[in-house]
């Protein structure tokens, strides 16, 4: 009963705060609700018993991805997004479309009252349980992945570097 | 246990806790000046109690007499948001520290005994759950020096934010070394997994038994996650007035300050926890001695480590800003993939 109020009470603040995301029309307004999101999300993980993946959730996206868009936004020194005509008309048609989109997703789950949902704290997730699946059932996707992530870093490092600088050597600006 | 005899024992247990780490906090300041002091051939306080051990309780008086002045060009909910946010990660991370094995309470009167975890609370992922808290603290520093509308402010909070981003990998990875041996990630049995001696007489802590590398770069990482001398770059007073806190004053000043110093508490009870053996030490003595002297152990091995801090503090200087991030990645980054690698192989070997 306890757990099951503070699951609400989470999942109302992980709603909340991806609304607030949209209507914020500060940067650094729309980033901090999206840290409560991921941090909310993160309690919920809590509460279904994947303790381990609570831990992840905050130690990757809410302590380091989100520390990383917020320093773009602090660096950049981004200002209020000002409203144009574009973004009124993905109102007008977004709003309805994710209304229905909720109200399908609702239909199907209470029209499906046998479906395989988890009760509370008895989600499988501990270290060894999720390890055993990345270094055994799913090591070749897993190991493909990090090498995908690695030329991603590459290809970031390259685009962000100056062309005429890699080609010349150091800088003389100092001149 | 029922639900009630839970809430009232967690509650209990949070506020004992809690009222230990201030009151640390409080002290470890009162250490600094004084160390400093006697490092720079000085007396330090003297004037406020006998060796001016009420120091502490003045500061406090004054930090919440002094006017808190906002600054009318700050973004104000980030800017009082920040401290806040600081000062309760800073907290929140002693949840799951846990200082001693279980004591029995009582019995009082014909009543219990009762008996407790000396634990707020114990997880199977209590590692996780501190660096997790932890990583969460930039958002204080970072938001602070962002909403106080100030170049000085801002560079500040830029260069808290890249450092403690940075040594926070190199921090986390020292530490699997540490999991590997232990074979879990819970800090209880990560204690009791360096129990006893080897060759009669060295304790099996973990830093004497094969994770002497990884300490040294846990210690130096930790400084740097703690914003302390010599990594004191995000608040270097000689090119930055005073950094993220430049527009702080009175009691938002002295959130910043306590979180510094909680976070260095739990930064020494970590260390101590997973390289120095917890609570492991020679015991001797009546039953009720027995109970306590384990506590006593994890209580001075944590105060080593916070006299070490001040130690270091006056004795090096501060880096330049490339030598610190080139250090981060160049040199402890790959010495603590290295180590890793190095323990897998040796436990692998050995199984």
């Amino acid at each position: 009963m306890f757990h099951l109020i503070l699951f609400l009470f989470f999942g109302a603040i992980c709603v909340a705060g991806a609304i607030n995301l949209l209507v914020q029309s500060h940067p650094i307004n729309s980033a901090l609700s999206l840290i409560a999101v991921m941090a909310s999300l993160a309690a919920e993980f809590l509460l279904l018993g994947a303790e381990f993946v609570a831990a992840v959730q905050v130690i990757v996206y809410a302590g380091a991805v989100m520390v990383l868009f917020v320093i773009t936004i602090m660096l950049l020194n981004a200002g209020s997004e000002e409203r144009t005509k574009g973004s009124r008309i993905a109102i007008l048609i977004g709003v309805p479309g994710v209304t229905i989109g909720g109200v399908l997703v609702a239909w199907t789950l209470l029209n499906r009252p046998n479906a395989q949902t988890v009760p509370i704290g008895a989600l499988k997730g501990d270290p060894g349980d999720i390890a055993r699946l990345l270094f055994h059932q799913f090591l070749l996707p897993f190991e493909v992945t990090s090498v995908l992530i690695l030329i991603a870093i590459m290809g970031a490092v390259v685009l962000a570097s100056r062309p005429e600088a890699v080609a010349r050597g150091p800088r003389k600006d100092a001149e | 246990m029922s639900i009630t005899t839970f809430i009232i024992i967690s509650i209990i247990k949070s506020l004992a806790v809690v009222g230990v780490l201030l009151t640390a906090v409080a002290y470890s300041v009162w250490l600094e000046r004084k160390v400093s002091a006697h490092i720079q051939n000085r007396w330090g306080p003297t004037r406020v109690g006998p060796f001016g051990l009420l120091q502490p309780l003045a500061d406090g008086v004054k930090f919440i007499f002094k006017e808190d002045l906002t600054q009318p060009h700050v973004y104000k909910p980030l800017y009082i948001a920040a401290p806040i946010i600081a000062l309760v990660f800073a907290i929140t991370s002693i949840s799951v520290i846990p200082f001693g094995n279980w004591v029995n309470i009582g019995p009082f009167y014909g009543v219990g005994p009762w008996g407790t975890l000396l634990q707020i609370t114990d997880m199977n992922i209590g590692l996780l759950i501190v660096l997790g808290i932890t990583s969460m603290g930039v958002y204080g520093v970072a938001l602070a020096g962002w909403s106080s509308n100030n170049k000085y402010s801002l560079l500040g909070g830029l260069r808290a934010s890249a450092q403690m981003i940075s040594y926070e990998v190199s921090l986390g990875l020292s530490l699997v070394g540490v999991v590997i041996m232990a074979g879990s990630l819970s800090l209880r049995d990560i204690v009791d997994a360096q129990g006893g001696v080897f060759w009669h007489f060295i304790p099996r802590w973990n830093i004497f038994h094969g994770q002497t590398i990884a300490f040294f770069i846990y210690l130096i990482s930790a400084y740097a996650e703690t914003n302390r001398t010599p990594f004191d770059l995000p608040e270097a007073e000689s090119e930055l007035v005073a950094g993220y806190h430049t527009e702080y004053s009175a009691m938002k000043f002295a959130m910043f300050f306590m979180a510094e110093y909680a976070n260095m508490v739990t930064v020494a009870c970590l260390a101590t926890l997973l390289f120095l053996g917890g609570w492991h030490g020679p015991i001797y003595g009546p039953l009720i001695l027995r109970d306590i002297e384990p506590v006593l152990w994890f209580c001075l091995k944590v105060f080593f480590f916070m006299f070490l801090y001040v130690w270091v503090r006056w004795t090096l200087p501060r880096f330049r800003y490339d030598q610190l991030m080139a250090f981060g990645w160049k040199v402890l980054l790959p010495l603590a993939v290295a180590n890793i690698v190095y323990t897998a192989l040796v436990v692998a070997w050995r199984a």
